[in-house]
């Protein structure tokens, strides 16, 4: 078989670089939908193996006989431009596997917590998280029906945030708003690194 | 010739053997991939059409180059193989060390992109 013919010219193979952002929050608060939302095709789904001890991800040397867990992330893809890829990956569960967190976090532009009104507390965990690490963040309330409209500042204060986070209403399910929650988060990460560099 | 250099007769074929039986066998027992450090969201784009059959490898490995002739991320693979992501790494290291993908790391590893990037991403979702 002729593989000169089959092969491209590696001068002209200009590759894509990716990036990603992180959405974040409570059990069922919407995630996958505001993935599936924004994204070019429906959410995609990856696991990754982890032996129980929680050692290093991807380790199976050895596995025979070790309890192995399974940690399901989706996420989702749009095409920026020829040269850019952005990524959205939904966090696995927020008490366990913050090995695989850091994996994630590591390099994003920022992140989403998306929050529920009725249950705002279950965004706590992910907030503490990405204050700790310093990855900006915007909060995303995500408007389910029977929901109380809180004023968002008093969410603000409810989440005991710093002022200069935003806090935004959503609906997951609208690719409109869930574009403005990334454009809002985008503009923030920005400030941040501006304020980050002259302070 | 295997992709491994192991014998064919693969000792971690057992009846006792758990769930990560077929990511495993796939990958013929090995956990690290031969060559490169693959992130999630490293873009993979194969480097030719067609590999030829003489290449010894598996199924696995065609059906990646097959689906790379755009530039798919690791993790975008992985689902598509409904594999696991360590699986796929080690699959496209053998792919790597033949020089049949070629493999984009992310900004995140070189530090964060400047402000173009950010820019470039809010105008394209505005687009969207
Ligand atoms: N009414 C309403 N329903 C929503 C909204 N967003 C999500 N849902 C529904 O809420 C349910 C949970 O949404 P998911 O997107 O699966 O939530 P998730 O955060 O990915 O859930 P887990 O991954 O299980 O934690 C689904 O049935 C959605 O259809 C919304 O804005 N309004
Ligand atoms: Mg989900």
């Amino acid at each position: 078989m002729d593989y000169e013919r089959s092969e491209r010219s590696a001068g002209s193979l200009t590759l894509p670089t990716a990036i990603k952002i992180l959405v974040a929050g409570g059990f069922g608060v919407g995630k996958t939908t505001l993935v599936g939302a924004v994204s070019e095709t429906r959410p995609l789904r990856t696991e990754e193996v982890l032996t129980e001890s929680g050692v290093g991800i991807d380790d199976l040397s050895g596995v025979e006989g070790k309890n192995t867990t399974t940690v399901a992330m989706d996420f989702g893809r749009i095409t920026i431009s020829d040269d850019l890829v952005l990524y959205l990956f939904g966090t696995p569960g927020q008490d366990r596997f913050w090995f695989v967190w850091d994996e994630l976090a590591l390099g994003a532009l920022g992140a989403v917590v998306l929050a529920d009104t009725r249950r705002l507390a279950d965004c706590f965990p992910s907030i503490d998280y990405f204050e700790g690490r310093g990855t900006p963040f915007v909060v995303a309330v995500n408007c389910f029906e029977g929901s109380r409209r809180y004023k968002l500042d008093e969410v603000q204060a409810a989440l005991n945030l710093d002022p200069d986070v935003p806090v935004l209403l959503c609906d997951a399910r609208q690719r409109q708003s869930g574009k403005e929650v990334l454009i809002t988060l985008l503009e923030h990460a920005m400030k941040a690194r501006e304020a980050r560099r002259s302070g | 010739m295997t992709v491994s250099g192991e014998s064919a007769e693969e000792r971690w074929v057992d009846d006792h053997a758990g769930p990560v039986v077929r990511p495993y066998a796939v990958t013929r027992g090995r956990a690290r991939p031969v060559a490169g450090k693959f992130d999630l969201i490293s873009l993979v784009t194969a480097t030719r059409t067609e590999p030829g059959p003489e290449m010894g490898l598996g199924p696995e490995h065609l059906a990646i180059v097959g689906l790379c002739q755009r530039a798919l991320s690791v993790a975008e693979v992985a689902a598509h193989l409904d594999l696991p992501v360590g699986t796929i790494r080690v699959l496209l290291g053998d792919l790597v060390a033949r020089d049949m993908v070629r493999v984009r790391e992310p900004y995140a590893v070189h530090g964060l992109p400047d402000d173009s990037v950010f820019e470039a991403v809010i105008n394209g979702l505005r687009a969207l």
